[in-house]
């Protein structure tokens, strides 16, 4: 009963959990990095503290955080439908996956910021350097480290959200499962989507994880 | 070093910083906290000049006050001529890549190696790549590190990584250097070779140096001038020299005086201090004493070193109990022709 159909069909979900995945990443770190950065510059112990902008960007942030994924799917299909034209299918589910992943991506990415030595800042700023040298010569080159970890962090949420997706025909690995494992109790295909879904998880952390290890240059090789 | 941003030297005439009434509160929730008050000091082109005090004295404050990293409640910090609350944000930026500043935790980038560490300061400056890596190839030089351009911070020794830092320092030939508690977490062996670079930097290149610090000995092994911070408030200041062997204030004394807290197991209140002049080998002289004599003196208090290129060391010594003895002890050192003097108040 193992048919070629079944075979490509989780070819296809593998390509389209990854595809969502990693756009959706890509996507929620050209929002969430310079949210990241705004909120970590604009704090009190900030280069530049600025109660409102920090103030905005902290309540943006609380609130979608506090939105349950699997409803805010459903909140931003009218979005969804604006942007790619329909509510369905993997491009359709990276636009929630995004604005999902933003907010927590930004959350991320302050305090990987916020753990660079004050010290460091303070050198750099003794030699003259202006706030945009600090940010991308010092806070994102000596955070490196643990902004990889967040990446990697945020890519198995991300890939967990997508699969949450496939209640609403989302596409993927999750689509799949929920088809056949809930509608059809075909619990062997259900099974073997969620040994994918894992390997795919633990292939992303292993390769995060290995990567920043790699560029860490603080221990001795 | 000629590719350097000369700018204040051509505005100064007088002292090169110059800090008047300066003020800084700290307010916490409904307290104030007064980290300075009303300092003033004059600092003079060359200097070597220390400002000492105990933890919490608030020299870390006065020193970021010299390059803005914390501005002034109310006074003024003049350097160069410029009155720095006077600048703006770019100004003050260009004005600081003259005032370098080292630390005590060094503060180098982790993630950078060190030749890319010294490129730093170069790039913020506007150097093109290749200019800066041949500057940094030579800045390596002179704190003795060619061989370690491409280590990270992390595979070097404390003192390696403050060589480091004072490289990175030096790259855009600062007239002055800023030194806050820069050899606090080194070993003394380590200590005594990064003074010696500092002092050698100030001979060579002229650079005016702050050195921040709580300890005695790094004053008194570098320091031309010296500037007590007691409380936030400048309890003495002046030439080592002086403030070594005259101390005015308590709080100068005490500091001075600060080895010699042990002093009262022994019980004569004797005391005298001597002179060394330029040509006495004052060391066999003691020594030969205790060995003539067989009666121990106590140090209380003495600076065998040379002090800032005067050959001019003293000694406070108690002597022993017995009378006798301690004037044979006096006529055997005034034959020396060691200038004796007998001193009060050094023993309770
Ligand atoms: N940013 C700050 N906020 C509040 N209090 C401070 C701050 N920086 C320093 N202080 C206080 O000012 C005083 C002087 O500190 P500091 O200049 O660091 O002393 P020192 O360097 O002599 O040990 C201390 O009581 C310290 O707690
Ligand atoms: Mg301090």
């Amino acid at each position: 009963m193992w048919t070629k159909e079944i075979t490509d069909m989780l070819v296809q979900g593998v390509y389209d959990t990854l595809y969502m995945t990693i756009v959706s990443t890509l996507m929620g770190y050209v929002l969430g990095l310079p949210m990241g950065i705004a909120l970590a510059v604009t704090d009190k112990k900030g280069l530049r503290p600025n109660s409102v902008i920090y103030k905005m960007l902290d309540i943006i942030v609380n609130i979608i955080r506090s939105v349950p994924f699997l409803i805010l799917l459903i909140v931003l299909i009218p979005l969804t439908k604006a942007i790619v034209g329909k509510s369905y299918g993997s491009s359709a589910t990276i636009v929630p996956l995004v604005i999902a992943a933003a907010p927590f991506i930004a959350r991320m990415v302050e305090s990987s910021i916020q753990e660079v030595d004050k010290g460091v800042i303070e050198a750099a700023q003794s030699m003259g350097a202006g706030l945009f040298t600090i940010i991308w010569k010092v806070l994102l080159v000596e955070a490196r480290t643990s902004l990889i970890v967040g990446v990697t962090i945020a890519t198995g949420t991300i890939l967990g959200y997508s699969a949450m997706a496939g209640v609403v025909g989302g596409g993927g690995l999750g689509d799949i499962a929920i088809r056949y494992g809930y509608y059809r109790y075909q619990t062997d295909i259900m099974l073997v989507t969620i040994i994918l879904l894992i390997v795919l998880v633990q292939i992303l952390q292993g390769i995060g994880m290995m990567l920043s290890k790699k560029l860490d240059r603080r221990k001795i090789k | 070093m000629e590719n350097g941003n000369r700018e204040l030297e051509i505005n100064s005439s007088g002292p090169i910083i110059r800090i008047q009434d300066v003020t800084k509160t700290y307010s916490a929730d409904k307290s104030t906290l007064h980290a300075l008050k009303n300092v003033s000091l004059d600092i003079n082109k060359g200097d070597i000049y220390g400002i000492i005090g105990m933890s919490g004295a608030g020299k870390s404050t006065l020193v970021r006050c010299l390059n803005f990293l914390e501005t002034p409640t109310s006074g003024t910090v003049t350097v160069g001529g410029k009155d720095l609350s006077k600048l703006s944000e770019k100004e003050l930026r260009k004005t600081r890549m003259n005032i370098a500043m080292i630390f005590q935790h060094f503060n180098l980038l982790m993630q950078r190696n060190v030749i890319d560490n010294i490129c730093f300061p170069l790039t913020i400056a506007g150097m093109g790549k290749k200019e800066a890596r041949k500057r940094a190839e030579e800045l390596l030089q002179i704190v003795g590190l060619e061989d370690k351009a491409k280590v990270y911070p992390s595979q070097l020794s404390g003192g390696q990584k403050q060589r480091v830092a004072i490289a990175r320092a030096l790259a855009n030939n600062p007239e002055i250097l800023l030194c806050d508690e820069a050899t606090s977490a080194l070993d003394p062996q380590t200590t005594k070779s990064i003074l010696a670079l500092l002092k050698d930097i100030n001979a060579k290149y002229g650079i005016t140096i702050i050195i921040i610090t709580h300890e005695m000995s790094v004053v008194q092994e570098i320091c031309s001038h010296v500037a007590i911070l007691d409380n936030g408030s400048l309890a003495e200041s002046g030439r080592v020299i002086d403030i070594f062997s005259s101390p005015k204030t308590k709080e100068a004394r005490k500091l001075v005086l600060d080895d010699g807290e042990k002093i009262a197991i022994m019980k004569s209140r004797h005391c005298i201090r001597i002179v060394f002049t330029e040509n006495s080998s004052f060391e066999p002289v003691i020594g030969n004493m205790i060995l003539e004599y067989k009666s121990p003196v106590n140090i209380l208090y003495a600076d065998t070193r040379n002090i800032n290129g005067t050959a001019r060391g003293e000694m406070i010594l108690q002597l022993p109990e017995k009378e006798e003895t301690a004037q044979k002890m006096i006529e055997y050192l005034k034959e020396r022709k060691l200038a004796v003097e007998e001193v009060e108040g050094y023993v309770d």
